[in-house]
């Protein structure tokens, strides 16, 4: 093991000082006692209390969850398509446009994806809410689900499909009892990362949705316009939780997918 | 059921010299190109049931190609190739009654030991019973009895070997494909496994085609093998008549070690012909049938085995030259010995001794003043 000197130790606390200590701020209030979020009046669990009695806000909670599980099914099915005709289909025609136009969004401020989205969705003429969304939001993690997908078909051997299809097995039997199964880490963790992508996103949404479809960063950016309240940092707090729940699943998937895989 | 000596029934076994004889499989003027490069060029090759068939050649001489197209992988650009008189060119893998064992085995990491040799059989549809029937029949075949229930990655580099065997025989293919099956193992696995396949082979009845760049692996295990290069089948035989009687220097070289002799014909009587080289005067040898016209430049080939080495000059007044050795290496059963023939500048020819004796001293030395000489038996003609 090699040691780190004081001065990269230092580095490395402020570094992480810097992007933990917000949060832990955040986390930290949710338990305050005092109603003035500012100020700390002892260790409470109200407002987790007062948030379960908050309807607008679970509401807004359901809605999130069902989106980001719609949209995540879609974007890792598409994205996991894309990968394979990517992986699979060597130098075709078009490849670099196609690949390149399958992770733009990857790199597209979602000032202009969410923009356009709405232009088109005016254009027409749908109505707005949950789908439009949903919709919305599988195009822009599909990118991010293609290429964790893409990594691990890079590392994955032909010759056990060109195997599966010489036993007998049909193009699509190979696909589900051999691709998928050896894959299937790498789809779930591509499932992961556009649940959170998803559940995070607070531009876009509010771009494309519309009347009665709210999503939970929309209310609880709409609640902070009106006063930071504790109930806020509590709702944050179990989001964070989730989200590095989800993260951390994803990781552990992926790794032990290399490990089987290999 | 090993029997005493399959080699016997082997050399009985030459359906490839019967007229009447239906080949298994057969490819009519196949090529494939890949590109602007032609991996398989105008191939036309039969093989016969039963038969042990090895494709020989360097790496990218199309033999992988050749054989990816009989399981279905790649498609012939022009020609055809039918198995039971039955053009299967537009069949895919799947349907095919051809199984192939890859070279890095392709055994499915997620699936255990049994259920990779069920794997063909569930796709089948065969009743449970039996596919476990099978398989345990498989396991016994290729001595694997109780690891049904291992992980592949809990096998050693021999056993994975087996089950990838096992795996493609048990749907009990009319052809196996077996794609460098050897390049995996170490040297003394090999030799022990080319005989147990043989056995296997002569046990089963099924046609198998083996593609290696390892010639001892082709001459030990077929019946007949094909030398290719370049996308084309350069010579077919037996390993015998391969190394005995190849057609021309670029098999010669690739299938054992071979000295080459430029010469020119200076008489042919009977089948005795002889040949004015410059390197060793006259050579004299035996060659059946030869068609050869006088002051025709050939090659001479001499297998270094066939060469005898002595310090006295002998008797014979051909087939014979002086020489200084000039490396020796020793590889326990024979000896290589280079020797300087036709002074410094000159071209060093191989000699193999065999080593018959344990302690005798090494009769010859570094430097030594030796002399070459063969039977009229041991020089072969190639065209030049």
């Amino acid at each position: 093991m090699k040691r780190l000197g004081p001065g990269l130790i230092l580095a490395l606390v402020v570094g992480f000082a810097f992007l933990y200590l917000p949060i832990l701020a955040l986390v930290a209030y949710s338990f305050n006692a005092s109603r003035l979020v500012t100020v700390w009046g002892g260790f409470s669990t109200h407002w987790y209390g007062a948030l379960l009695s908050n309807q607008p806000l679970l509401d807004a909670a359901w809605l999130s969850l069902r989106l980001a599980f719609v949209s995540a099914t879609l974007a890792t099915g598409l994205g996991a398509l894309a990968a394979l005709a990517l992986a699979r289909h060597g130098r075709f025609r078009g490849r670099l446009l196609f690949s390149g136009m399958v992770l733009a969004p990857l790199v597209m401020p979602e000032v202009i994806t969410g923009l356009s989205l709405l232009l088109l969705f005016v254009a027409v003429d749908v109505e707005r809410g949950f789908w439009t969304v949903t919709i919305a939001h599988a195009t822009f993690s599909l990118g991010f689900a293609c290429i964790v997908v893409q990594a691990r078909l890079a590392g994955f051997d032909r010759s056990l499909e060109e195997a599966a299809r010489d036993l007998g097995a049909t193009p699509l039997v190979t696909f589900w009892t051999v691709t998928l199964p050896l894959i299937w880490p790498a789809v779930a963790a591509a499932w992961m990362l556009a649940f959170t992508l998803s559940l995070d996103d607070l531009v876009i949404a509010s771009f494309t949705t519309g009347p009665g479809a709210t999503t939970l960063p929309m209310r609880l950016y709409s609640a902070i316009r009106l006063g930071v309240s504790p109930e806020i940092n509590a709702a944050c707090t179990l989001m964070i939780g989730a989200v590095a729940l989800a993260v951390i699943a994803a990781s552990l998937l992926l790794k032990r997918g290399q490990a089987v895989g290999g | 059921m090993r029997r005493s000596s399959p080699g016997s029934l082997r050399r009985a076994f030459q359906p490839w010299n019967d007229p009447n004889a239906k080949p298994l499989i057969e490819f009519r003027g196949v090529t494939k190109r890949f590109g602007s490069v032609t991996a398989v060029s105008e191939v036309s090759l039969s093989l016969y049931r039963r038969e042990f068939f090895a494709l020989l050649g360097p790496s990218g001489c199309g033999k992988t190609t050749l054989m990816r197209m009989l399981a279905g992988f790649e498609q012939p650009d022009a020609g055809e190739i039918l198995l039971d008189g039955v053009d299967i060119t537009a069949v895919p893998p799947h349907l095919r009654p051809v199984n192939m064992m890859f070279q890095s085995y392709a055994l499915f990491p997620h699936l255990s030991v049994a259920d990779n040799i069920a794997y063909g059989l569930k796709r089948e549809g065969l009743p449970r019973a039996e596919i476990a029937r099978r398989v345990a029949e498989m396991l016994a075949l290729v001595k694997l009895d109780g690891l049904g229930k291992r992980r592949p990655d809990q096998l050693s580099g021999g056993q994975r070997q087996r089950v990838a065997l096992a795996r493609a025989l048990a749907k009990r293919p009319k052809l196996l494909l077996l794609d460098e099956p050897m390049a995996a193992l170490d040297r003394k696995l090999r030799e022990a496994t080319q005989f147990e396949l043989m056995d296997l082979q002569s046990e089963l009845g099924t046609t198998f085609m083996v593609v290696t760049h390892d010639q001892d692996e082709a001459m030990t295990m077929a019946d007949r093998m094909a030398v290719m290069d370049h996308g084309g089948l350069v010579q077919i035989g037996p390993p015998d008549v391969i190394y005995e009687a190849p057609v021309n220097r670029y098999v010669a070289e690739f299938v054992g070690d071979i000295n080459v002799l430029e010469g020119k014909v200076v008489a042919v009587e009977g089948d005795l012909v002889r040949i004015e080289t410059a390197l060793a005067g006259m050579v004299e040898l035996d060659e059946e049938a030869p068609a050869l016209s006088i002051g025709a430049a050939v090659l001479v080939g001499l297998r270094p085995e066939k060469i005898d080495l002595s310090h006295d000059e002998p008797a014979q007044s051909f087939n014979k030259v002086a020489g200084e050795i000039w490396d020796i290496g020793y590889l326990g059963d024979v000896t290589m010995i280079q020797v300087m023939v036709g002074g410094d500048s000159g071209r060093l020819i191989k000699v193999a001794l065999t080593n018959r004796t344990r302690r005798a001293a090494r009769p010859f030395a570094w430097e030594d003043r030796v002399w070459l000489s063969w039977d009229i038996e041991a020089g072969l003609v190639l065209p030049r």
